[in-house]
């Protein structure tokens, strides 16, 4: 990778403006700031329904300063297709084309736009923040929820089912870029956002973003729970180049290192509260086994 | 030049004339060879563009959005479930108020699976806000695209070109091809105000409030019932586009003269078939051997279903003594939506004519010229009464189905 970003050489032009409509404490307005800064002016964004319509305003305001096109929940990267073919078509090769889509409208009613846009190497940037749940509509089950979790629509026993790996389906296509990310490494996720602006073809980000009011927790822990999320080693980043794995730094450091216990992570937040002992010690155990490995 | 060919290559002929810029389909019987047209052309190079072979009609309408809405001229084509399966794209492309232009190539829908022509696909989205135009031949449907494209930029507004699954997509008939350059004098480039610009960037279908509400410059914007009202008045509006449109097209082109609806031997007679498509030629034959017989009829064929024409289509049938709507669709619960639609415009009408609505040809079942015939010798024999009822013809059901 090119040289790392630091707090020191991050570019000061802003592309969100503050006073937005997001809550206070969201992770995404974290990673929409810093994405939309490595993104640059020259970009097209392609959003679905989500937090990030609310986060974008209230007709005729908004909060973005990149032209943008608010398309329907199931077509997001069909709709990043459609404008890097009107691009292609208008001589406007340069442009980032840039679908910013939510957990639920990617993992779920997204996937086979997703799939067909992998599948047929179209030259977009696809970044899912993961908030795990449809946070926008009121914390119902998505996809990415983990196993155990409290939302609207498993309101007693937590989620049954474990979370589904959008990476490594998405990765499966053989594009030439995925990479996971968090809220709480912002500047990690700046540099993988500006790694895809300079690859062709398919380029996949999973941001994890912690969300306080779906979470249960208090507005100032997002970036805590948000690296706790990693440092127990339950959610990991890396990038796929080329099908070349590799664990980016905030996870590569866990390695040979004691990890704090995940009951830490599910301790910090609300939505974990119906996990009974057993079961953390089961997803310890899974955690353990995946990082022996 | 004439050439000899088949519908949907005459369609896949007037989108290239039109230059279009990107297309996106998914195959499903009986629009195939229209796409495969369309690739074969980009593919060999006879046009530029993009063609992206998406994995779903939703996303050949996301691709269609996002294209337009980026300032290229887009297209596509479907039919039946195909069009079902984009029905809230199609919403969302006329509320982006997005000049697409769309062939639907008309299929029958299921449950149970039907491969044939009827017109229930298009006519069940005839609510959502899209220009519709129907084609009866070849010729029309070449000339409809090339109209279309012109149309839809000019009144910001998706325009479908409808025509008869089989009976038009997959049979051969000489048209004539029009010049290239006529085409690009007649259409000129898509240049729209407002696009996805890296240079002037502006947030498109942002959640629009029940109310108006100021602008950052204090402004006032409209709410969301302003912005649906305005479309309403352009679709009205884009009756008289049409006209001039058409009147455009005929002097370059020497074809044109009846935009909305295509009348024959209608002047004198008391009696008006009315349908739409390739039926409205069939029934051509039909009135020939009536007015053989010295009944004055003649037939009516709609053109344009919406916005719905009904000035044109009330001066055609003022004065007539019976109207007897033929349609391959149906508002089920109710009658056919044509049917629904000329009884609404013979309202106003001091004198109405009765009005009968005949149902046929769903699914594809063969209609054959003797039965039309036979329909319309009875209704012309005892036009008593408007039925609310549709009749059906050439029903062949079981015994515990009557009655």
């Amino acid at each position: 990778m090119a040289e790392k970003t630091t707090i020191l050489n991050l570019t000061e032009e802003e592309f969100v403006h503050s006073g937005n409509r997001a809550c206070t404490g969201c992770g995404l307005s974290i990673v929409y700031r810093i994405g939309l800064k490595a993104l640059g002016k020259n970009s097209v964004l392609v959003v679905p329904p989500s937090c990030l319509t609310v986060l974008q305003g209230l007709y005729p305001v908004a909060s973005t300063k990149l032209p943008c096109v608010n398309v329907t929940f199931a077509s997001t990267a069909a709709a990043a297709t459609g404008v890097r073919s009107a691009m292609m078509a208008l001589g406007k090769d340069d442009v980032n084309v840039v679908a910013w889509a939510g957990d639920g409208g990617t993992s779920d009613i997204g996937i086979q736009a997703l799939s067909g846009a992998c599948e047929r190497g179209d030259n977009i940037i696809y970044i899912c923040y993961d908030n795990e749940a449809y946070m926008n509509t009121g914390v119902q089950r998505s996809g990415t929820t983990p196993q155990g979790v409290l939302t609207t629509t498993t309101p007693i026993k937590g989620k049954l089912q474990v979370k589904k790996d959008v990476p490594a389906i998405i990765a499966a296509h053989g594009i030439p870029y995925v990479a996971t990310a968090s809220a709480a490494f912002p500047l990690d996720f700046y540099d993988k956002v500006k790694k895809a602006t300079t690859i062709h073809g398919p380029k996949y980000i999973h941001v994890h973003t912690p969300c306080p009011p779906g979470w249960g927790f208090d507005t100032r822990y997002t970036i805590k729970v948000g690296k706790l999320a990693v440092e127990t080693g339950l959610f990991d980043l890396y990038e796929i180049e080329n099908g070349s794995f590799s664990l980016s730094a905030p996870s590569q450091r866990l390695v040979g290192k004691k990890r704090p216990p995940v009951s830490d992570y599910f301790a910090a937040q609300g939505r974990f509260k119906s996990l009974d002992t057993d079961m953390v010690n089961t997803i310890q155990q899974q955690v353990d086994a995946k990082w022996a490995a | 030049m004439h050439i000899i060919e088949s519908g949907n290559v005459a369609a896949a002929t007037g989108v290239k004339l039109s230059r279009v810029q990107v297309i996106a389909a998914y195959p499903i019987t009986p629009q195939t060879p229209l796409t495969e047209k369309l690739s074969e052309f980009v593919e060999s190079e006879q046009l530029t563009a993009q063609y992206i072979p998406v994995e779903s009609e939703h996303s050949a309408m996301a691709v269609c959005i996002a294209a337009s809405t980026a300032g290229t001229r887009a297209f596509t084509a479907t039919s039946a479930n195909g069009l079902l399966y984009m029905n809230e794209q199609l919403h969302w492309a006329v509320g982006a108020r997005l000049p697409i232009v769309t062939c639907v190539v008309n299929r029958g829908i299921g449950a149970p699976w039907t491969v044939w022509n009827d017109q229930q696909d298009s006519m069940a989205q005839r609510d959502v806000g899209w220009i519709q135009l129907y084609a009866s031949d070849h010729q029309q449907i070449i000339d409809s695209v090339i109209k279309a494209f012109r149309l839809a930029q000019t009144v910001s507004i998706p325009v479908m070109v409808c025509y008869d699954g089989y009976l038009l997509s997959h049979t051969y008939m000489p048209f004539d091809l029009p010049e290239q350059s006529e085409v690009d004098a007649f259409l000129p480039p898509f240049v729209p105000k407002h696009f996805l610009d890296p240079e002037n960037p502006g947030n498109f279908n942002t959640v629009t409030l029940p109310d108006v509400r100021p602008g950052v410059d204090g402004t006032m914007r409209p709410g969301y019932i302003e912005i649906r009202h305005n479309l309403h008045q352009d679709l009205r509006a884009a009756l008289d586009s049409y006209a001039e449109i058409d009147r455009e097209f005929e002097q370059r082109f020497g074809r044109g003269g009846s935009p909305f609806v295509e009348q024959y031997r209608c002047d004198d007679a008391r009696f008006v078939a009315v349908a739409v498509g390739s039926l409205s030629y069939q029934l051509r034959d039909v009135i020939d051997t009536m007015r053989e017989d010295g009944i004055a009829i003649g037939v009516m064929g709609v053109q344009m279903y919406r916005p719905f024409p009904d000035q044109a289509v009330a001066s055609a049938l003022a004065g007539k003594e019976c109207v007897i709507v033929f349609e391959k669709a149906l508002s089920y619960g109710n009658q056919g939506p044509l049917y629904s639609d000329i009884k609404s415009t013979l309202y106003r009408m001091d004198d109405r004519p009765i009005i009968h609505n005949y149902i046929l040809g769903l699914g594809g079942r063969e209609i054959k010229t003797q039965q039309l015939l036979d329909a319309l010798t009875e209704s012309c024999a005892r036009p008593a009464a408007i039925e609310d009822t549709p009749r059906w013809i050439g029903l062949k059901l079981q015994e515990e189905h009557h009655g």
